[in-house]
């Protein structure tokens, strides 16, 4: 499928990374077939499948009935039989009828059966707040999943990363939950590769190197810490990682930057507590302590629910409350 | 051996009133209780012209930035308000989906509050006192076992009342529909399952959604009364309704009603219709609004004219703008909001101090170990 003359000249949103990644993985392997809610004639809610059902068939990108289980646990049979299932779960409020297959089925196969059963699929599932939607549409579970054995968290917040961390997700013998931040789908377009590449899952990326201090975050925050580092002074010099993998999260790139910064910041929507926020600063704590010159801070979602939108941004981390905690490290 | 039948059954569909304006007296003599009495059948007219009124200023609401995504009810108010017609007011219970507004506000659910709750703000979830319902149900397919669950309590404790579930087309393919089915009908529990079958779930037709012929049949598995009714014709419903929720009331246990009707608009205002459904199907339904047949009967029994038209249109535009000015009138909530529903009691102390704060940092919430402004205090 050529590029339209859109992509091309200003490159690709989100939804045309994955898109194209998912176009990609179909062509050159007939294992790989995509299911869910309004995928299909429809693609998507968010238009992500646009355009594949029509290229590759209703057997290959199938409109499902709407039963959240039953798309997972088709997907885990699909799986076992020898296919590569892509299947699609409309908003993250909606895995719950899926947790069941796919935290005690999915990610516990391979174990139970000592490895004589696995289960390579991709659960690709928009996630995050911030684009005034309805209730169960805004939610950050990613710690629910983390925390879940044998099953591998995916985040990217970029174009370039979505198309080389979907691939890899797709080739990978293992299940996958690829959370998609909603609020970057469509908010801006990068230059990237058209063949297919990867990025391997558990690799984080340093978005702009720095000294003094550590940021750690995923998703869409990525761009609200770049807020907040644009209103740092100048002489102030901020290492900002985006984590890409939620699990297995790369502490190397974590430890091996606080030990250079002594001080980090993580940032995540989730709420706080028991947020993956507590797992890094726990990581930092047991491998950096001899160079921290702060406690470690998390900039989280409160410990609520999720409001509505009209109090959503009161509740999500936003580039004033990064920006204060960063300052408030520094001056420790 | 012989092959037995162990098993038969058939469904009926029921239409009294049909899109040409035609009624079968026959099945619902006049005088008859299954019969909607000539004054109620004109309240519930002119109460779908405010309905549908608002409905569409909901629309130009979400189109000019006032209000979030909204699921537009058009079409679909004499499936809603057939039903509401036959359960009593102040005693019987519903739990919907979204689809239904018409049968919420009949059973007293102010008219802002659907607002509200679209506007992003959960107080259009604070059900007033007196007002028997669950707010809109956003996990598809969820409700019903509440239904199902309140229906228990009540016979349990002998009280003469009946739990009513909506939910659409697509909901019954979940399993929790399944497993309210079923506990409903094993428990014998006094509920009524509505589901509206509007052909479409999203862009899902019906006929990829189920390869059942009906969506009525589901309930034969479970061994509940079960019926298929138009759901564009308010005396069809009200009449399948009355009978359904009597029964319940009389200890006669769950039954199941699906009322065929339409999506006449998009599923929500953050869909396209168009890019997968057939104009011409659209365009033969517009013809089986529930509204053109029933303006029909009304004029035909002397009860309505153009001028009487004219005259509640206007009145209905009054009633909403003053709906829509209740609702923008509301501010947005303080912070507190986020935090202060979260338990009975006291908030945790970590919730307090960030609701204090407005901070999950950790420094942020100790002042004595960074140089921090007076009102972010610990608690
Ligand atoms: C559990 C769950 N899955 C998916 C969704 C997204 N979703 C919202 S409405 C809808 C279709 C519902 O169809 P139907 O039950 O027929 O009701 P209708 O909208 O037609 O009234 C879907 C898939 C959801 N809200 N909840
Ligand atoms: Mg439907």
């Amino acid at each position: 499928m050529p590029r339209s003359d859109m992509m091309i000249e200003k490159g690709l949103t989100l939804v045309d990374a994955i898109n194209e990644a998912l176009a990609q993985e179909m062509e050159h392997d007939q294992r790989v077939i995509l299911l869910g809610e309004d995928v299909g004639l429809n693609g998507g809610v968010f238009r992500v499948t646009d355009g594949l059902q029509k290229r590759f068939g209703v057997d290959r990108v199938v409109d499902t009935p709407l039963a959240e289980s039953g798309i997972m646990g088709t997907a885990i049979g699909l799986a076992m039989a020898g296919m590569r299932p892509i299947p699609e779960i409309q908003f993250e409020g909606f895995l719950g009828p899926a947790y069941d297959q796919l935290t005690n089925h999915a990610a516990r196969y391979r174990t139970r059966s000592r490895g004589a059963i696995t289960i390579p699929l991709t659960v690709r599932v928009p996630v995050g707040g911030g684009i005034h939607a309805p209730e169960l549409h805004s939610d950050s579970p990613e710690a629910i999943y983390a925390h879940t054995p044998g099953l591998k968290v995916v985040m990217p917040s970029t174009p370039y990363d979505a198309k080389g961390l979907l691939i890899a997700s797709i080739r990978d013998p293992d299940p996958v939950i690829f959370f998609e931040p909603k609020r970057v789908y469509r908010s801006f377009r990068e230059h990237i590769p058209e063949e297919e590449y990867t990025i391997p899952i558990g690799q984080a990326k340093v978005v702009s190197e720095g000294t003094d201090l550590t940021v750690v975050t995923w998703g869409a925050s990525v761009f609200e810490c770049l807020a907040a580092l644009d209103r740092m002074p100048e002489d102030v010099s901020v290492e900002l990682i985006d984590l890409r993998t939620i699990y297995p999260f790369d502490a190397d790139a974590v430890v091996e930057s606080v030990r250079k910064t002594g001080r980090c910041v993580v940032v995540h929507e989730a709420p706080k507590t028991a947020g993956m926020g507590a797992e890094i600063s726990s990581i930092i704590q047991e491998h950096c302590f001899l160079h921290l010159k702060s406690p470690v801070q998390r900039v989280a979602g409160f410990d609520t629910v999720m409001p509505y939108y009209k109090l959503e941004l009161d509740y999500l981390p936003d580039a004033t409350r990064i920006a204060e905690s960063i300052q408030q490290t520094l001056a420790y | 051996m012989p092959l037995k039948t162990v098993y038969k059954a058939q469904i009926e569909n029921l239409q009294v009133l049909d899109e040409n304006g035609v009624f079968d007296e026959k099945l619902a003599p006049e005088g008859k209780p299954e019969r909607l009495a000539d004054d109620q059948a004109l309240e519930a007219y002119k109460f779908m012209i405010v309905c549908r009124h608002l409905d569409e200023v909901a629309f130009k609401l979400q189109r000019s930035g006032r209000m979030g995504t909204y699921p537009q009810n058009k079409g679909q108010e004499a499936a809603a308000l057939g039903v509401a017609l036959a359960a009593r007011k102040g005693e019987d219970f519903f739990c919907p989906c979204y689809r239904e507004n018409a049968a919420l506000w009949w059973h007293g659910l102010p008219m802002h509050y659907i607002l509200l709750h679209w506007m992003g703000d959960e107080r259009g979830n604070q059900i007033p006192e007196g007002v028997r319902m669950t707010p809109l149900s956003i996990p598809i397919g969820t409700q019903m076992l509440h239904a199902t669950g309140i229906a228990w309590a009540y016979k349990i404790r002998k009280e003469p009342r009946v739990a009513i579930t909506f939910f659409g087309d697509g909901a019954t393919s979940e399993g929790d529909f399944h497993e309210a089915m079923n506990f409903a009908s094993t428990l014998q529990v006094p509920c009524v399952f509505i589901c509206q079958n509007n052909h479409w779930a999203i862009s899902v037709p019906r006929e990829i959604q189920m390869n059942s012929e009906t969506v009525a049949q589901k309930a034969i598995a479970y061994g509940m009364p079960t019926i298929q009714v138009d759901g564009n014709d308010l005396f069809a419903v009200y009449k399948a309704a009355r009978e359904a929720i009597e029964r319940a009331r009389a200890g006669g246990g769950p039954s199941f009603i699906e009322a065929v009707t339409y999506r006449l608009g998009d599923h929500t205002t953050a869909d396209d219709a168009r890019r997968y459904r057939d104009p011409n199907e659209v365009e033969a339904w517009i013809g089986k609004d529930p509204m053109i047949r029933l303006r029909k009967y009304l004029s035909a029994r002397g009860l309505w004219d153009d001028a009487r038209q004219a005259e509640h249109e206007e009145k209905a535009k009054v009633i909403v703008s003053e709906v829509v000015k209740t609702a923008e009138g509301i501010e947005k909530p303080t912070t507190d909001d986020i935090f202060d529903h979260t338990f009975a009691g006291p908030l945790p102390v970590e919730l307090e101090r960030q609701k204090a704060t407005m901070r999950t940092s950790s420094l942020g919430q100790e002042p004595e170990q960074a140089g921090l402004s007076g009102e972010a205090r610990r608690m």
